[in-house]
């Protein structure tokens, strides 16, 4: 337990915490990945820290910002004859329009939990008379592994495999965001594992263009306080973007993983909930590779339904947070969800539920 | 209920489940509600008090590091009664098998089913057999009940912890659920965690013999944070723990963290939470340190007077929050 402790320490998470209060300006950061939100919620920071410094929660958490004409379209495509749909089992109970994927799996859809598109490909090459289709959402961090398995599956000539790619990329995301809303931060603290893959420098426009510090971050509660306090000392009058994880992360990223991921994958527009369709944001399979895409699968959808009173997008933007939302524990719970971002196991309002923030 | 279809979420032992047994299972079958939350049920037979309970396994894989499905399916009733204060004498095991499962595997799981039995001291009396079509059952279910007799008064029960006590943890959490998700055959990566499934039986008895004990709960399904939460609600009482104190494998924390799950709310099914008289729990705990199931042992919390039902966590960074009833929905078919 020696390893993990060293960043559990109470000592000297008091003296970071104190550190940063007593710095005496109030801070306002936003924390971009949906496995900060978790972190910082499971180890209670926010009250550590309040009033001196307000954590808001950023568009980080795939399954959140995940559409529903793109939920609508995987549900629809599992419920196909002779397909087997292969998620993450966060997938299963987000709402769509109308239904989820673990309703549609009770009226008979083949709807597969796994842990990897690489147990997909297997039960591809397992089932040779179902279309096997990999629902692909996550970020920088999930895609170079559904890439590499794209590649398996051509070089082992399996026919069935599909991938439903649905990859987006948090660097546009967070430059559609910064230039449309004035969220007056001070501060950002960078996901780790999306940055372990592409490095530091695609934030560096962050410091430049809109004046404010950044610091990649691990996720043990002494990373984030120590991230805090990085950003409190750079202050807006030196701002740029510090690696706090460098057990993790380097400048360059993870050369390799892109190479795998931009050999199957192109930038493509895509559309965030919450925040609309991004240029160049989403990651789609390149033409070589069309013959495993499930995007062009003929599947009827439902027309898309607000869902009254749920304000994820507001969420996800960091404009609201998630108890200011008239739903929230009461007709939104995680054991009946209105919205992603109280099911996925890094939603926002799943973490402020559970959590009790 | 809102939904009109089974899901697996339903029977993932946070919220949802307890939704299903609380407005459409137990309404109808039982006129006994106050004793349905407990472990086992309490009866009264002439000359004694029995516990009685049953229990369905339907673990997937059959084998697992620490264990297989056999071993599960006794120590599980085997447990429950345990939590009731009762001593497990007799046993019944009642086979669903697939079309086609292998013979050598049967032999593998009924030994070890037997040998679990002869540790934890119940006779196997009786049984039943039924073999379905391909594909209508996934390999092998097993149901055992279990009967065993109480002699402790007051009766331990998850309603009886009281302000002041201690509560106490036989040892690692989140051991068995961790083993099963990691050993199936498509986690990407292999770790080494073993479940920490094993009868309670003797330790209970050791407890019981050693100071005074209020309630019990095995924290199985929903983890540690259930069980929690199910003393301070059964209990009216509030409960505050340490982080630092609970022990949780590297391992364990590692995983959990990949999967976005908290190790509070992962299975176990070799723990016991016990409420115990606080001014006995240092002589509890050395007690149970001496026995197999009980070598790391500790005081993880303690029972207070505050509003009732509440579960306060005090984290390891010194800050406080609330741990909520799990909803339940992860890691399907672990037991
Ligand atoms: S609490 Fe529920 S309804 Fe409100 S924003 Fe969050 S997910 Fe949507």
């Amino acid at each position: 337990m020696k390893y993990i402790d060293e960043f559990r320490n109470p000592v000297a998470a008091e003296k970071l915490a104190h550190k940063i209060k007593s710095s005496g300006t109030r801070m306002r950061i936003m924390e971009v990945c949906g496995t900060h939100t978790m972190a910082i919620a499971r180890s209670a920071l926010r009250p550590l820290l309040s009033p001196d410094v307000e954590l808001i929660s950023g568009p980080g958490c795939p399954v959140c910002v995940t559409s529903d004409t793109d939920i609508d379209r995987a549900i629809a495509i599992s419920l196909m004859p002779d397909v087997v749909l292969a998620t993450f089992g966060d997938m299963m109970r987000v709402p769509g329009s109308e239904s989820s994927l673990s309703d549609a799996k009770a009226k008979g859809a083949l709807v597969r939990v796994v842990y990897s598109p690489l147990e997909a490909l297997k039960i591809a090459k397992e089932q040779p008379d179902k279309k096997v289709v990999f629902l692909g959402i996550g970020f920088e961090t999930t895609a170079p592994a559904v890439a590499a398995t794209v590649l398996k599956a051509k070089d082992e000539n399996v026919s069935n495999f599909y991938v439903l790619s649905l990859h987006k990329l948090i660097p546009p995301a967070l430059k559609a965001l910064l230039s449309t809303e004035d969220l007056h931060l001070d501060g950002l603290i960078l996901p780790g594992h999306v940055s372990a893959i592409i490095g530091s420098k695609p934030y560096e426009f962050i410091p430049r263009e809109f004046g404010i510090p950044c610091v990649i971050a691990g996720f043990e509660p002494l990373d984030i306080l120590s991230a805090i306090s990085m950003i409190s000392d750079m202050k807006k009058t030196n701002p740029a973007v510090e690696i706090g994880y460098a057990r993790a992360v380097r400048p360059e990223g993870n050369p390799k993983a892109l190479n795998v991921m931009y050999s199957v994958f192109e930038k493509v527009s895509a559309l965030w909930r919450g925040i609309s369709e991004i240029p160049q944001s989403g990651l789609d399979l390149k033409s070589e590779f069309a013959q495993f895409s499930a995007s062009s699968f003929d599947v009827e959808l439902p027309e898309p339904k607000e869902k009254k009173g749920c304000v994820c997008g507001d969420v996800i933007r960091g404009r609201v947070k998630p108890n200011e939302c008239p739903l929230f524990g009461k007709s939104c719970t995680p054991e009946s969800p209105v919205g992603p971002c109280m099911v996925s196991s890094e939603g926002t309002c799943a973490s402020y539920y559970i959590y009790g923030d | 209920m809102k939904d009109n279809l089974i899901k697996i979420s339903h029977g993932g032992g946070g919220l949802i489940m307890h939704r299903l047994l609380n407005e459409e299972i137990i309404p109808v079958l039982s006129d006994r509600a106050q004793t349905v939350l407990e472990d086992a049920a309490v009866l009264d037979a002439p000359g004694a008090k029995l516990a009685f309970t049953t229990d369905s396994y339907v673990v997937n894989p059959l084998f697992f590091p620490g264990g297989d499905i056999g071993k599960l399916a006794i120590c599980g009733t085997v447990n429950d009664l345990s939590m009731r204060g009762a001593k497990p004498l007799w046993i019944s095991v009642g086979l669903i098998i697939e079309e086609g499962f292998s013979i050598a595997d049967l032999r593998k799981i009924l030994k070890s089913a037997k040998k679990a039995a002869e540790e934890a001291g119940v006779a196997i009396v009786a049984g039943d057999t039924k073999v379905v079509e391909r594909g209508k059952a996934d390999g092998l279910f097993i149901n055992t009940s279990g009967v065993g007799v109480i002699r402790e008064e007051p009766l331990i029960s998850v309603a009886k912890a009281k302000p002041g006590d201690a509560l106490i943890i036989n040892g690692t959490i989140g051991d068995h659920g961790i083993a099963i998700v990691t050993y199936r055959e498509t986690f990407p990566f292999k770790v080494s965690v073993e479940s920490d499934c094993a009868p309670l039986s003797s330790l209970v008895e050791t407890m019981l013999a050693s100071g005074e004990v209020h309630a019990l709960r095995d924290p199985t399904r929903g983890g540690l944070a259930s069980a929690l939460n199910e003393i301070a609600d059964a209990s009216k009482c509030s409960i505050e723990i340490w982080e630092e104190s609970i022990p949780v494998r590297d391992e364990v924390r590692g995983i959990c963290e990949v999967l976005g799950l908290d190790p509070l709310g992962v299975a176990n099914e070799g723990k016991v939470l016990a409420a115990v008289k606080s001014e006995d729990a240092e002589e509890i705990v050395s007690k149970m340190r001496s026995q197999k199931y009980g070598s790391d042992s500790c005081v993880i919390g303690k029972v207070l007077e505050g509003p009732p039902g509440e579960v306060r966590l005090a984290t390891s960074i010194g800050s406080r929050r609330i741990l909520t009833m799990p909803s339940g929905e992860q890691l399907p078919r672990i037991c």
